[in-house]
């Protein structure tokens, strides 16, 4: 049971090897798994560059992402007029689609690395906002009752139950944004690439497709799928791993 | 102790939950604050610790007005922060004060003793029953020895075993604590075994209808006593008047 999913791929790699080879499908078409591993191996380090500089990007996102959000759903938590002033533009920023305004952010930045940066933090900003913010509310209107009938202030309020409070909720942002903090910086990396940087993995998926180098394009794209995957899983075990750490 | 005179709250939408409810609370009183439910009970605890404030009428203290402290309340939930231990739940209050950790410890293990949780000072609430839950939130609110204690029907959501054990508890805490109790509940039973004078409400909007006095000191054998069943048999004909 624990091994079918990896079986189910091995099986499902096999039949698209040997559908490619009986119907002759060209490479520049659709390559086979070995022709993909193949490209990978001709330059394993490039594409790990490559990849490893998506990642720094993705990082510097999430990290970014998680700081502000952290803070303004604080500020939020605190007054309704930081509550009046902020909410709708975290909720325009997030309907704003990002390849339409990549362009934009990349030619006011300049610097190529804080532009992407800017782009991924974007994406992955809402999702943590919004879930700290829920977790800044969850605490029982009880446990705000005895806070108050204690006499502690705001902060101590904010320190003391409403941040342990939001914590699961935190967490579970975090998971979510990673991915898109991935994807952000994907999409930032194609649309500055078609502006001539050269450094994440994306770029590399945009020159091999203008050389015809299927293989390597799918390479490309395996990588970016095999990191979404563990930056997936491993910020889900990050957050379970704190939460029982805190239980 | 606190005199509480015509109170009425209203809230938004035109409920009105409070209606010239008057009481007098007295040092070391045990009240029990009995009615149906949406009588205005939870209300006029909650007008007394300060939380919310009346409509109309007021609230008048003896000698000063209650600092942090001296109202300990204890919800019809346990409420407690389940990522903290029973010992650093205990100690919140006296966190929240100001106290340091290493002061207040000696109080915090004085007060689990109390209530019979010696040896889960480090149990996460998760890991305790129901009841014990509820006594560590007992020894939450007594922690800061408070002149006033508040409860909102703590025990409504027990089994009825571990409603008695707590009940006959909570009075031999009292009386080693000597504070001033209010209890809110909509059983007459409850009522009748743990308090001295058990306050009568009316139907929304609550009015205070009437007051009946108890002399039982309620210990292991009140239940089988007769006074008992005759205090609970005239407590329940008050409700009914009380009740139209």
């Amino acid at each position: 049971m624990k091994f079918a999913p990896f079986l189910f791929g091995l099986l499902a790699l096999a039949l698209w090897e040997a559908a490619v080879r009986i119907g002759d499908v060209p490479v520049y078409e659709l390559p086979g798994p070995i022709a993909i591993v193949g490209a990978f191996v001709a330059d394993p380090v490039g594409l790990l560059q490559a990849l490893a500089s998506t990642l720094f990007v993705t990082f510097t996102a999430l990290l970014v992402a998680a700081i502000l959000s952290l803070a303004m759903a604080i500020a939020m938590s605190a007054s309704r007029l930081a509550q009046a002033a902020i909410q709708p533009w975290a909720v325009a920023l997030q309907v704003t689609p990002l390849p339409a305004i990549a362009p934009l952010i990349i030619i006011w930045v300049g610097e190529p690395f804080i532009a992407l940066v800017v782009c991924a933090t974007i994406v992955a900003f809402f999702p943590l906002f919004a879930n700290t913010a829920t977790g800044l509310a969850s605490a029982p209107p009880e446990l705000n009752d005895l806070f108050r009938l204690y006499g502690a202030s705001r902060w101590r309020t904010m320190a003391l139950l409403r941040l342990p409070a939001a914590l699961p909720y935190f967490l579970s942002g975090l998971r979510i944004s990673g991915g898109l903090a991935l994807v952000g910086a994907v999409v930032a990396e194609l649309v500055a690439g078609s502006g001539g940087f050269a450094s994440g993995l994306a770029y590399r998926i945009l020159e091999a497709s203008f050389r015809l180098e299927m293989p390597r394009m799918f390479a490309a794209l395996v990588l970016l799928a095999l990191a979404g995957i563990v930056l997936n899983f491993g910020l889900g075990a990050l957050g379970q791993a704190i939460l029982r750490r805190r239980q | 102790m606190l005199t509480v005179s015509h109170v009425a709250r209203r809230f938004p939408g035109g409920v009105e939950a409070l209606r010239d409810a008057s009481l007098r609370l007295s040092e070391a009183d045990f009240v029990a604050l009995l009615g149906p439910s949406g009588c205005g009970k939870s209300t006029l605890l909650r007008l007394i610790a300060g939380l919310d404030q009346p409509d109309d009428g007021r609230l008048v203290w003896d000698d000063r007005p209650p600092a942090p402290g001296d109202i300990g309340y204890v919800f019809q939930d346990a409420t407690l922060l389940p990522w903290a231990t029973a010992e650093d739940n205990v100690f919140l209050p006296l966190r929240l004060r100001g106290v340091p950790r290493d002061r207040a410890l000696p109080d915090v293990h004085a007060m689990l003793r109390r209530v019979g949780l010696q040896g889960f000072e480090q149990a996460r609430p998760r890991q305790l029953s129901g009841g014990m839950r509820m006594r560590v939130s007992i020894a939450r609110a007594l922690v800061t020895k408070p002149r006033l204690l508040l409860m909102d029907e703590p025990f409504a959501a027990l089994d009825e075993f571990t409603r008695h054990k707590l009940q006959a508890d909570l009075l031999e805490v009292w009386r080693q604590a000597g504070c001033t109790v209010v209890f809110v509940t909509h059983s007459i039973y409850e009522a009748a075994f743990l308090a001295h004078r058990i306050v009568l409400m009316t139907p929304r909007p609550g009015r205070i209808d009437r007051e009946i006095a108890s002399t039982l000191d309620a210990g292991p054998e009140t239940r089988l006593d007769p006074a008992y069943a005759a205090l609970v048999a005239t407590i329940a004909r008050g409700m009914e008047a009380a009740l139209g």
